[in-house]
């Protein structure tokens, strides 16, 4: 499904991903484990196509295409999903509302019929129920004047509802407190399916307690210095970064 | 609505100003250049009584007198007030007609602008939609007034101003110049000079009126000026909402739009007056050409709890001078000012509102949003003010400026009087740079530069587009988004 090759990517002239080679296969989840300032927020941004992150080398696809010529919401279309770290204030635009644009552009880009309004509203109650997710709050205006847990479990629902079917996860747990985490692990895992696959950036082992990771890769120093199974996160949780921050 | 709709498709299948065609038709003018005798020419061509031409001439005294103001934050050559026409009209006989007289060039134009002119087309519409009645000003006189009879059978007057000072001469001269006096500024004075035409509005005690009224104005001809008046009564007790819309063709000289509107509203009366202003804006790159809309707005609550509320959707034009105001005379009055002003390209708006308290327990409430673009310049310039009778007078007032790109400016000067001691003025000020961040969240989530930018601006107007009447406000979204095209990236 994804994969990076070698990928080099520098922000404001200083290289921050430096070779970094991961294959995400489909039907898989990845953790990306790894010490602050480590890059992970960079990759998620340079997969996604945020301007001013240049890409000074290797390559990546989806499905055998090129991603990184693509716009940001041509991504988008091809199911390409990230839940921000911090996500943004949208004020005057309701959540639904924002959300119900986003999936009719996507939907057009593919050349679906848009999704009727009544169908969106059932959909809407649907993943709100799910995510406990008062309904109320999708007609205020997204994330403004939201806690730090509920713009985290607004990224969850929104991709609940735009159905993507490439993952990416940066740092949902922070700011969750453990209800709220079981909750959104619940919502996660809902959209595991063969077809999809997940990169799960977190430098806490709680997370991959609700979310199983299939694999877990260190990135330190901008590329992935360590990989291997679920219990490599335990190790790290129990020794630290210390050693692969070093090795970086 | 079946009209709306298809002005909607239309706006949103266009790139650019959709507008800016000319239509060629058969007109009448005046000699081009000002003076008395033009004066003298306008009011004949209109078939005056004598009180109306004296009043014209004496304005006309006076204008000599006077000079163009130049404390508002545009920039402009001076106009050459001789190098325009200052009459122009179809060629047709004067006097109220019947849709069928009406040049079918002209109601080509207008079809072709979406303005619903025939009343049948209107009835036919989607059923249950609200309906309204149009007054048709093309350069300088109304073409057509609709739904007249209807409304006549309540009693509300909606007409052209020409017609009004035929018909109604005895309103016309208790009211006319009451609310804006002749010589209040340079360019109100050379519109009470040669003012063509506008509408007229009375709805008499107790009506609520009926239907939307809306005037429609295009300027067609070339080297001609537009110098619409327009006067809006309403009795005690009484409601009306009135539109008015405005477009003109893509022209490289500049032309002037110097109106002058005046409402009053008498005791319990309220007044909803909206503008949706979409003039030529010039051409984007060079400046060259576009609509100076120099305009005085002013409504008079002259009675006890009487209400006006100035909603304005401005986009075009090159240079945007206005400040519709409300005068809080009666007892426990209240104004309210909402306003989108937008400029792109090397626009220039210098805009905002006067809310003067006189009356005790007067209100206003005022809502401003500027949008700036490409290189030009948005500037919210309010007055509120308490006299030492208007104790217990209120104002909220909300500014917000929102900038694109990095070339454009914004400016906000708010003036505050307040004159007693019991007066509670609240004003709160914002300027924010429409953000990278934003755009790159939405365009994650799938749309296009275009429409987050479009969705992120429609949020930041919001509080101001609920204001329109409904049907109104879907075309005015259209057209904001329009305005801001190729504004990012
Ligand atoms: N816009 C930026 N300008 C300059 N440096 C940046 C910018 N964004 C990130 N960085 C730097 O890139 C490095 C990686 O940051 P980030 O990807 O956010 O790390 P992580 O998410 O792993 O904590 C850090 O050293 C950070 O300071
Ligand atoms: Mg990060």
């Amino acid at each position: 499904m994804l994969s990076i090759s070698n990928l080099h990517a520098a922000v404001e002239g200083k290289e921050i991903l430096k070779g970094l080679t991961l294959d995400v296969p489909a039907g898989e989840v990845h953790a990306i484990m790894g010490p602050n300032g480590a890059g992970k927020s960079t990759l998620s941004y340079v997969l996604t196509g945020r301007q001013g992150y240049e890409i000074t080398g290797g390559g990546t696809t989806l499905d055998g295409e090129d991603l990184l010529a693509l716009e940001p919401n041509e991504r988008a279309a091809r199911g390409v999903f990230l839940s921000f770290q911090y996500p943004l204030e949208i004020p005057g635009v309701p959540a639904l509302t924002f959300i119900r644009t986003a999936l009719n552009a996507q939907k057009k880009a593919r050349g679906e019929p848009e999704i009727t309004a009544p169908a969106f509203l059932k959909l809407a109650r649907e993943k709100a129920a799910l995510l406990k997710i008062d309904f109320d709050m999708l007609k205020r205006a997204l994330n403004v004047g939201f806690s730090g847990g509920e713009k985290k479990r607004m990224e969850i629902f929104q991709m609940a509802m735009l159905s993507p079917r490439f993952l990416i996860l940066d740092e949902t747990d922070s700011g969750l407190d453990i209800d709220a985490l079981r909750i959104v692990s619940e919502g996660v895992n809902a959209l595991r399916s063969p077809d999809r696959a997940m990169l799960v950036i977190t430098h806490y082992q709680r997370l991959l307690d609700y979310i199983k990771p299939d694999r877990v890769h260190v990135l330190a120093g901008g590329r992935i210095v360590a990989s291997g199974g679920p219990e490599l996160a335990l190790e790290l949780e129990r020794d630290g970064y210390d050693r692969y921050a070093r090795a970086a | 609505m079946a009209a709306v709709k298809q002005t909607v498709e239309h706006v949103a299948s266009l790139e650019k100003y959709k507008h800016g065609f000319v239509s060629d038709i058969e007109q009448d003018f005046a000699p081009k250049g000002l003076n008395a005798d033009i004066v003298r020419f306008i009011s004949a061509k209109k078939d005056e009584p004598q009180w109306m031409l004296d009043w014209r001439l004496d304005a006309f005294e006076r204008w000599l007198a006077m000079d163009e103001p130049d404390w508002a934050k545009v920039n402009f050559p001076r106009i050459d007030y001789q190098d325009s026409y200052y009459y122009a009209a179809p060629k047709e006989k004067v006097g109220p007609k019947s849709l069928d007289e009406v040049d079918p060039d002209i109601l080509e134009v207008y079809k072709k602008l979406g303005i619903p002119l025939r009343e049948q087309e209107v009835l036919a519409g989607v059923e249950g939609a609200p309906r309204y009645a149009v007054d048709a000003v093309f350069d300088s006189v109304s073409v057509v007034t609709t739904f007249k009879k209807e409304l006549a059978q309540v009693g509300v007057i909606f007409c052209s101003m020409s017609e009004a000072i035929r018909e109604h001469p005895e309103l016309v001269k208790q009211y006319l110049g009451s609310v804006v006096p002749v010589s209040d500024n340079y360019f109100a004075c050379l519109n009470a000079a040669v003012f063509s035409d506008g509408s007229f509005v009375y709805v008499p005690p107790g009506v609520r009126c009926p239907m939307e009224l809306s005037t429609y104005f295009r300027i067609n001809a070339e080297n001609s000026g537009q110098f619409e008046r327009t006067l809006i009564i309403a009795d005690k007790g009484s409601y009306v909402s009135y539109l008015e819309g405005c477009t003109a063709p893509m022209r490289d000289e500049n032309q002037l739009h110097a109106a002058v509107v005046e409402l009053v509203t008498m005791d319990d009366a309220e007044i909803k007056y909206s503008t949706v202003q979409n003039w030529y804006p010039g051409d984007p790159e060079t400046g060259k050409g576009g609509i100076y809309n120099f305009v005085t707005k002013r409504a008079d609550c002259r009675g006890d709890r009487s209400k006006v509320s100035w909603t304005q959707v401005e986009t075009g034009s090159s240079i945007t001078w206005k400040y519709p105001s409300c005068i809080l005379r009666g007892e426990g009055s209240s104004g309210e000012f909402y306003s989108i002003a937008i400029t792109n390209g090397r626009q220039q708006a210098d805009t905002g509102t006067k809310m003067i308290h006189l009356g005790a327990n007067t209100r206003s409430r005022i809502i401003s949003k500027g949008i700036s673009a490409g290189k030009s310049s948005n500037t919210y310039r309010g007055l509120v003010s308490a006299h030492p009778k208007a104790k217990g007078a209120r104002n909220f007032t909300q500014c917000d400026s929102l900038l694109i790109g990095k070339h454009c400016a914004a400016h906000t000067v708010p003036y505050i009087e307040a004159r007693n001691g019991q007066s509670k003025f609240e004003h709160e000020a914002t300027t924010t740079r429409l953000s990278e961040d934003q755009l790159f969240y939405a365009m994650q989530r799938g749309l296009s530069q275009e429409e987050a930018v479009q969705l992120l601006v429609n949020g930041f107007v919001k509080d101001v587009l609920q204001e329109l009447p409904m049907e109104f406000a879907v075309e005015a979204q259209k057209l904001v988004a329009i305005s801001l095209e190729g504004s990012v990236g």
